[in-house]
């Protein structure tokens, strides 16, 4: 992660205010800082969300394309997730540098949506055996002010529930290859169902107390912190993968108490997630007139 | 106890601009390529460029005038030094006979063993004993206010703390600012009577700390820090919402300066102090802050 360096002296001061429940900008320790969220943002892709949290800023495109599925599942569509950090973001990660914490989010993200209760990759297939959908789910990182791991999945989580993918209208079979019509109207298409689809929330242990939505500077005063991937189902929340991150370890009874706090958070941060897209939807309806963007 | 998540969409952003609209005298903002000035007989100061007859911007900000020098000020830019600034900046390493500093700038500062006071304040030679003890007085990543001294030619500048307001920061928080939001006055330590210290670099760094009750000067020259005292919960809540305004009015892109901080302050009171990482609290404070700033100009 950008490291910012910080005196001993100002990490007692973060790490005094999280025991106080009373952190540099005034949260208490289970809150977020406000995001803000744009969907349909990229035009040439099927899907786009921008979340911008405090000072994290993350662009997600969605792209889907036809493939083959694999011999193995022959009845799943395919997922894949391109985290590219940009140098904009911080100069570490010029050239290579980002590429290490590049692939950490996108190994994480893939795990989490990994499981068939968290994402149906039924749902991507076309014919068995011979088409499925391609989901290529790229993720830009434009600005880190901490907390990564949870805008990231969010915004993926925006981009997916504004992809939309077009219906596939006949096949037409050719010597036992199928070969597909795809719908040319943009608005015949089919959207993914985003349920179960998963966030990820950082827990990050500070002192001896856990919390969430860690600052920057609050993520350096962590030795460890452990990253939950929180999936909802029939409106209860399950944890579908959990990953830590930093050198340090955690008591068993930490990480119960981090896995308690991460799938609470996770819930509330599902339901305002989803509150705020499908408000979104209602006020932009079908047809976007135009995107807010990054200026202004 | 519930988390607090509030995702607001990008179409209900609120419009900082509207602060600058309802301002009498709100400057013209220049951006890069326009035309600063046609007429001849004028001289092109940093951040413009002739074209032809005209002298444009380079630069997005705002234009300053003297005589006939034209200049346009960045906007958002790196900090650019001048001697008898006030600083706050961070040690980013440790070598032979002086510090390197991180102030901001587009180089790295730098800070020489013999332009700091050392502990216990005897003035003398430094020796080699000092030179291996630097590490003790100044580590990677500590935080010092300093003053610039000294700028070199490619632009290094060279600072010094040897006075005793100067020295290295114990206990408080860093607030990251454009530099040229700072406004340059003649004193920019401040003990604001809501009971913190505020040290307004000139770099656009903003130390904010709880007021020092037993150093009101400096005391030792500073290279002690406390890292056993506990801030209690008052001054953690003044701190915090002082740090909240300084960056609600750096988001509205008004001036800090003491004044403009206490004011903001005040207005913020009837908001809780996490609520104002809001935009709706962000622009109402700025505009109460702007229009009693305006009243105490008239």
């Amino acid at each position: 992660m950008a490291n910012v360096a910080l005196s001993e002296a100002e990490k007692t001061f973060i790490l005094h205010g999280v025991e106080e429940d009373f952190r540099c900008d005034g949260r208490s320790r289970r809150d977020y800082r406000p995001m803000e969220l744009e969907c349909e943002i990229v035009n040439n892709a099927s899907g786009s969300a921008r979340l911008r949290l405090a000072n994290t800023d993350i662009l997600v495109g969605v792209k889907c394309e036809i493939d083959t599925p694999t011999s193995l599942h022959p009845d799943q569509g395919k997922i894949e997730f391109f985290v590219d950090c940009s140098a904009n973001a911080t100069p570490e990660f010029e050239g290579r540098g980002g590429e290490e914490l590049a692939l950490e989010l996108a190994d994480t993200l893939t795990n989490a949506y990994e499981s068939p209760s968290a994402f149906d990759l039924k749902s991507l297939c076309i014919l068995p055996g011979q088409h499925c959908w391609k989901l290529y789910v790229d993720i830009l990182i434009l600005e880190c002010g901490g907390n990564l791991f949870d805008a990231v999945s969010l915004a993926s989580k925006a981009a997916i529930f504004n992809t939309r993918i077009p219906k596939v209208t006949a096949a037409v079979m050719d010597a036992g290859e199928a070969e597909l019509l795809i719908s040319d109207d943009p608005y015949n298409c089919t959207r993914i169902e985003i349920d179960n689809i998963p966030i990820l929330v950082t827990v990050c242990k500070i002192g001896d107390c856990c919390v969430v939505d860690p600052s920057a500077e609050e993520e350096q005063c962590s030795t460890a912190s452990l990253v939950v991937g929180v999936s909802k189902r029939n409106n209860k929340c399950y944890v579908s993968h959990t990953h830590t991150v930093g050198g340090g370890s955690l008591h068993k009874d930490t990480m119960y108490k981090c896995l308690n706090l991460g799938v609470t958070a996770g819930a509330t941060l599902n339901d305002a997630l989803e509150k705020a897209l499908r408000l979104e939807e209602s006020r932009v309806g079908n047809k976007r007139k135009e995107t807010v963007g990054f200026l202004k | 106890m519930t988390t607090n998540v509030n995702i607001r969409l990008a179409l209900d952003r609120v419009n900082m601009g509207l602060l600058a609209q309802n301002q009498a005298n709100a400057p013209r903002l220049y951006t890069p390529g326009e035309v600063v000035t046609a007429q001849q007989g004028f001289m092109k100061g940093h951040g413009t460029y002739v074209e032809g007859d005209d002298i444009k911007a380079s630069v997005a900000g705002v234009m300053e005038q003297v005589n006939k020098l034209v200049s346009i000020k960045p906007l958002k830019s790196r900090y650019v030094g001048e001697i008898g600034d006030v600083v706050v900046a961070r040690i980013t390493e440790v070598q032979q006979k002086r510090w390197k500093v991180d102030t901001n700038s587009r180089l790295d500062s730098i800070l020489l063993l013999s332009s700091v006071n050392l502990p216990g304040g005897e003035l003398r030679r430094r020796v080699a004993e000092d030179e291996q003890a630097m590490r003790k007085y100044l580590q990677e990543g500590d935080l010092i206010s300093a003053e610039v001294q000294n700028i070199y030619d490619e632009g290094t500048l060279s600072l010094y703390t040897r006075s005793l307001k100067y020295g290295k920061l114990s206990q408080g928080l860093l607030v990251k600012v454009f530099p040229s939001l700072v406004k340059r006055r003649k004193t920019h330590f401040h003990n604001l009577p809501c009971g913190a210290s505020i040290i307004l670099g000139n770099n656009g760094f903003i130390w904010v700390s709880p007021s020092s009750r037993s150093d009101g000067e400096g005391g030792d020259g500073g290279f002690s820090q406390n890292l056993s005292e506990i801030i209690p919960r008052g001054d953690r809540e003044v701190i915090a919402r002082l740090r909240n305004c300084i960056l609600a009015l750096a988001h509205c892109k008004m001036m800090l300066y003491d004044t403009s901080i206490q004011y903001a302050y005040e207005e913020s009171m009837k908001y809780e102090v996490h609520e104002l990482l809001q935009q709706e609290a962000i622009f109402d404070v700025a505009f109460l802050t702007q229009h009693r700033l305006r009243l105490q100009e008239e």
